[in-house]
């Protein structure tokens, strides 16, 4: 097991701390009732869409338990769990059915 | 039934938001067993949502410890997820932004995906509703999910130091954010936005310092701002044309 290295731990815990806040305090508590531009509404809207699918794209393609090694089953794993999220529109059905999938996975390994 | 005290505003915002528990806690654990796995000690692990207090951001950040990706992008990327929060508290200023300092700096810690959704509904449908009473709604709204999420991480991180590593968990935060995209994808403006993250993501991957997932955010945000215009404007089209 890869231990992350206790201060950079505590650094990234304080930082994303300090900035969360930053962000959730920022038009409540500075800016009154001044509207937000359009514009930048618009692409805050489409940040964690587009950050947490680039994010998990190369993990499902090039899957760690495989050491990196494309592997249809988990493919197929990763695209039960995506469809089953979209379809139900509930977070919990889609990891319960990646969580059927992966343990179908391992009793097929 | 109609709010008539700030008080009744309160534990109405806290049964609405009753369901969420079944929600917050599964992930909250899940969270736990994740960063138990990734060698972090319960007190950690607690921490963490006790400060940060942000699920997909939390998991973010834990996924790229794991592949050493350097701390600048670690904060960029896990900030980037947050953006929403600056949304929210953008969306909810009109109804909160008149209460007291500490009323509104306490808010802010409570700024999450539910506690907006409730409340935003909240407000718009009842505009009778007086200042204090729909910061109590906001606040009541976390009354319970705030703690579930923070206490099923501790007991998630317990459990998880006693799982071997040979049940493979490591393709299990891969599957838990997809199950948290699917939901997102609310609009053809979001389904652009995840497609153009994805198919630029990929190639970005061969980026030193996992600089593609910025990339490839950047890219996904900006997709889904055009869709979201160009859609518009085919709507626009279409009822002028009739």
């Amino acid at each position: 097991m890869s231990s992350i290295p206790a201060p950079l731990l505590w650094t990234v815990i304080l930082g994303l701390a300090v900035g969360s806040y930053a962000l959730r305090f920022a038009f409540i508590g500075f800016m009154g009732g001044k509207p937000i531009a359009p514009w930048l509404m618009r692409h805050l809207r489409y940040t964690a869409v587009a950050i947490i699918p680039a994010l998990v794209a190369p993990l499902v393609v090039w899957p760690a338990p495989t050491d990196g090694a494309p592997s249809l089953m988990h493919f197929a794993a990763a695209a039960a769990t995506l469809a089953v999220g979209y379809l139900t529109r509930n977070v919990l059905y889609g990891l319960g059915a990646g969580g059927v999938s992966l343990l179908l996975l391992y009793l097929a390994a | 039934m109609a709010i008539t005290t700030t008080k009744s505003a309160f534990w109405k915002g806290f049964r609405d938001s009753a369901p969420f528990i079944f929600m917050a806690s599964p992930f909250g654990f899940l969270f736990g067993v994740l960063a138990a796995e990734a060698g972090l000690i319960v007190p950690e692990a607690f921490a963490f949502s006790l400060a940060v207090f942000a699920g997909a951001a939390q998991f973010t950040a834990l996924q790229l410890m794991q592949e050493n990706a350097p701390l600048i992008i670690i904060l960029i990327s896990a900030l980037a997820v947050n953006l929403r929060m600056a949304m929210y508290s953008a969306s909810l200023t009109p109804y909160l932004g008149d209460a007291p300092m500490w009323q509104r700096a306490l808010a802010a810690y409570f700024m999450v995906d539910q506690s907006y959704a409730l409340s935003i509904v909240k407000f718009e449908t009842e505009p009778e509703l007086t200042a204090p009473q729909r910061m109590a709604y906001f606040l009541g709204t976390n009354g319970i999910v705030a703690p579930a999420w923070v206490i099923a991480t501790a007991f998630g991180a317990l459990v998880g130091t006693r799982i071997p590593d040979s049940w493979g968990v490591d393709f299990v935060l891969p599957l838990a954010f997809l199950a948290m995209i699917g939901p997102m994808l609310r609009t053809p403006a979001h389904i652009a936005a995840c497609f153009v993250a994805v198919a630029t993501a990929l190639p970005a991957a061969a980026l030193p310092y996992n600089l593609g997932l910025i990339v490839a955010g950047i890219a996904g945000m900006i997709a889904g701002a055009q869709a979201e215009l160009w859609l518009e404007r085919q709507k626009t089209k279409s009822e002028a044309a009739q």
